[in-house]
Formats: C-alpha cells, sequence, structure tokens
C-alpha cells in the first residue's frame, strides 16, 4: 500500500472516530449531569455502573473510538512538526496502547466496582 | 514631496535583499500595477515585475501587498493603504527571480504532479461528449474551473509554507475540477496523485486559499471533496475502481 493511500485510510478512520467521539461526549455529558443529582461520591457512582451492561458497553466504545483517533492525530502533529522517524511513529503506538489498557481498565473497574 | 505622495517600499533583490523606498505620486482610481509600473517607468528602470492583461484576465500580476497576495491590476491603493504607505513584496512560498517576479515553475509542476490536466479517450471521429449543464458533476466542476492559475492561493497557504512538498490548493482545485469531469481517463492515477500528506490529506481548512482568491474559488471546498473521494476509494473503492 502506498504511503499516500495509507493516509487516505488514516484520515478515514480518524473522520468516521471523530463522529463516534462526537455522539459519545455528548452523552457523556448528559451522564455526567445526570450522575452528580443525588451527591458525586465514589460509592454514589460505583452504586449506579456496576453490573451495568449498557454502561460498560457504551464507555468501551467511547476508549476505543479514542484509541483510533488520538494516536493518529498526534502522529500527524508530530510528522508536521518533527518530520517523519522512528519517535513520531513510535510515540502514536504508545499513545494508543495506553488509552487501550488504561481506558478498558477502567472500564472493567466501575463495571465491576473493583471486585474482580 | 508632495504632501499627496505615497511611500511605497518595494522589494529589491533575490531571496536575499531589502525594502527599498520609493515616493510615487497618488491618481485617482490607481491600482497598485500603475504604482510599480510608475517605479519602474519614471524612477528605477532596473525594477523587474510582471504582469500582462491589467484587468485580471491573465494572473501574472500576483504580489504581496501589505503583507497579503493580491492581484495587483485590481487592487486599488485607496482600498488598502495604510496612511500613505504601501509595501509591495514578491508572492511567499515561490523563489524569488529578482524583485518582485517570482519563480512560478515549481507552482505549475505541482498542477501536472496532481494530474491536474486533461486526458480523454475519444477522436475526432467520435461524436460530442453530453453534458448536462445542470448534472451534479458538472456543477461541481464549474465551481472551480474559472481559475486562472495567478498564484496567490497557493502563496497564501500556511501548509505550503511548512510543508514543501504539498501540492497546493490551485493544484488540488483543478484535481477535483477533473475528478468531475465524465469525460476523463485518468481518474484512478489523479486519485492516487492527490492522496495523503503531500496531498489533500495536509490540509488543514484554514482557508487563506478561499478567503483570498481573486475569484472567489472555494479552493478549501474542493480539497474536502477530494479528501472523502480518495478516502472512500481507499476504503471501499470508487466507480473508477479501487486505489
Amino acid at each position: 500500500m502506498s504511503q499516500g493511500v495509507l493516509q487516505a485510510k488514516l484520515w478515514y478512520a480518524q473522520r468516521i472516530s471523530a463522529m463516534v467521539l462526537g455522539l459519545c461526549v455528548s452523552i457523556h455529558l448528559l451522564i455526567i449531569f445526570y450522575a452528580i443529582r443525588g451527591g458525586l461520591t465514589a460509592e454514589e457512582i460505583l452504586g449506579r455502573t456496576q453490573g451495568n451492561v449498557p454502561f460498560a458497553i457504551f464507555y468501551e466504545i467511547f476508549v476505543l473510538a479514542c484509541f483510533v483517533h488520538a494516536p493518529i492525530g498526534l502522529a500527524n502533529i508530530l510528522e508536521e512538526t518533527f518530520s517523519r522517524g522512528f519517535i513520531s511513529r513510535l510515540l502514536p503506538w504508545v499513545l494508543a496502547a495506553l488509552i487501550l489498557v488504561l481506558g478498558s481498565t477502567a472500564v472493567v473497574g466501575v463495571y465491576t466496582g473493583g471486585n474482580v | 514631496m508632495s504632501n499627496t505622495d505615497l511611500k511605497v517600499k518595494v522589494w529589491r533583490g533575490t531571496q536575499e535583499g531589502e525594502f527599498i523606498e520609493y515616493l510615487v505620486p497618488r491618481n485617482p482610481n490607481q491600482t497598485v500595477l500603475d504604482v510599480v509600473t510608475y517605479i519602474q517607468r519614471k524612477l528605477d528602470p532596473t525594477l523587474s515585475y510582471r504582469f500582462a492583461c491589467r484587468v485580471g484576465m491573465c494572473g501574472s500580476c500576483a504580489m504581496t501587498v501589505n503583507g497579503v497576495a493580491r492581484w495587483t491590476c485590481r487592487t486599488h491603493v485607496s482600498q488598502i493603504v495604510k496612511g500613505d504607505s504601501l509595501e509591495i513584496a514578491p508572492l511567499n512560498n515561490l523563489p524569488v527571480i529578482k524583485d518582485l517576479a517570482t519563480d512560478m515553475r515549481e507552482f505549475f509542476d505541482k498542477w501536472k504532479g496532481a494530474v491536474g490536466f486533461f486526458k480523454g479517450d475519444k477522436t475526432r471521429h467520435d461524436d460530442f461528449a453530453k453534458v448536462e449543464p445542470e448534472s451534479t458533476q458538472r456543477q461541481l466542476a464549474n465551481a472551480g474551473i474559472e481559475c486562472i492559475g495567478c498564484g496567490v492561493c497557493y502563496s497564501s497557504c500556511e501548509v505550503v509554507q511548512s510543508r514543501p512538498n504539498y501540492l497546493g490548493p490551485a493544484a488540488l482545485n483543478r484535481a477535483w475540477t477533473l475528478t468531475n469531469d465524465v469525460r476523463d481517463v485518468q481518474q484512478l492515477d489523479r486519485l492516487r496523485a492527490v492522496a495523503g500528506d503531500e496531498g489533500c490529506h495536509a490540509c488543514h481548512t484554514q482557508g487563506s486559499c478561499t478567503e483570498r482568491c481573486p475569484k472567489k474559488i472555494e479552493p478549501t471546498a474542493s480539497i474536502a471533496g477530494l479528501k472523502k473521494l480518495v478516502a472512500r476509494a481507499a476504503v471501499r473503492g470508487s466507480k473508477w475502481g479501487k486505489l
């Protein structure tokens, strides 16, 4: 695959993931407004999220959209600022791994309440 | 010096050089090209600049006036003068040959690089191609077809400045009009040529090209059209095949 075609595919992936993120951020904000009605303690929040499957699926989709979107953006910024090289290829992969692992861990954490 | 004189700073030199100030009498309805011509004819015949038609048809007299790329023939001094001062420089993002004349080769080579030229498969023995004036593709092509290649958009583009290999707004706009030309037969080659970070996907959508285009063309919209078309062709394929 030529560099141009790869760039075009990455652009497409970033565009689609941006659409998903737009929706997720809106729902996320609404959930925050809803969640803080009765107070903002960890117990209150975990009480709602523990064992809540739609909640877990929604936030995992959120994590996956970030996993696709952010590293492509970082790669573009690094390439434009410092030109293409080892670091500008490595860092986006590191960011992708961090988002996927930390994000998914957080989703599992609030779903199980830390009792795995 | 009369108090109606313009103080005109003009770039003299090549890539290296300096601004030299000239005093030019103010006239009603005077254009920036009139000012440059006055300097060359009356004050300093060694000044180099480029022009041809004087009426906004040829696209050869574009320069950077008070920091903004413009056609000098269609810019009245009264529209842009700051106090009594003007600053006239060659176009940005292009090598300077001398004074106000830039080397446009790179600009036109990029049109070729973007497959910005027509190629059909009909001969004189075939019938005329029938293109409905109201068809979507004809309308999309119409929106960008009036470009005369003056280089104002290219000179105004921040991405060209930071990425010298970027094809630029004019070449991509031309590529977009041709992707909407149903008679053209090199569509896949063109999509490959304009894909990626030297082509349409490098555009930051800052819109300077659209704001500055003297023909009111919107290269930003053309590039957005190319981005979608190319990305879809790369992922799902297009009516001409897959990239």
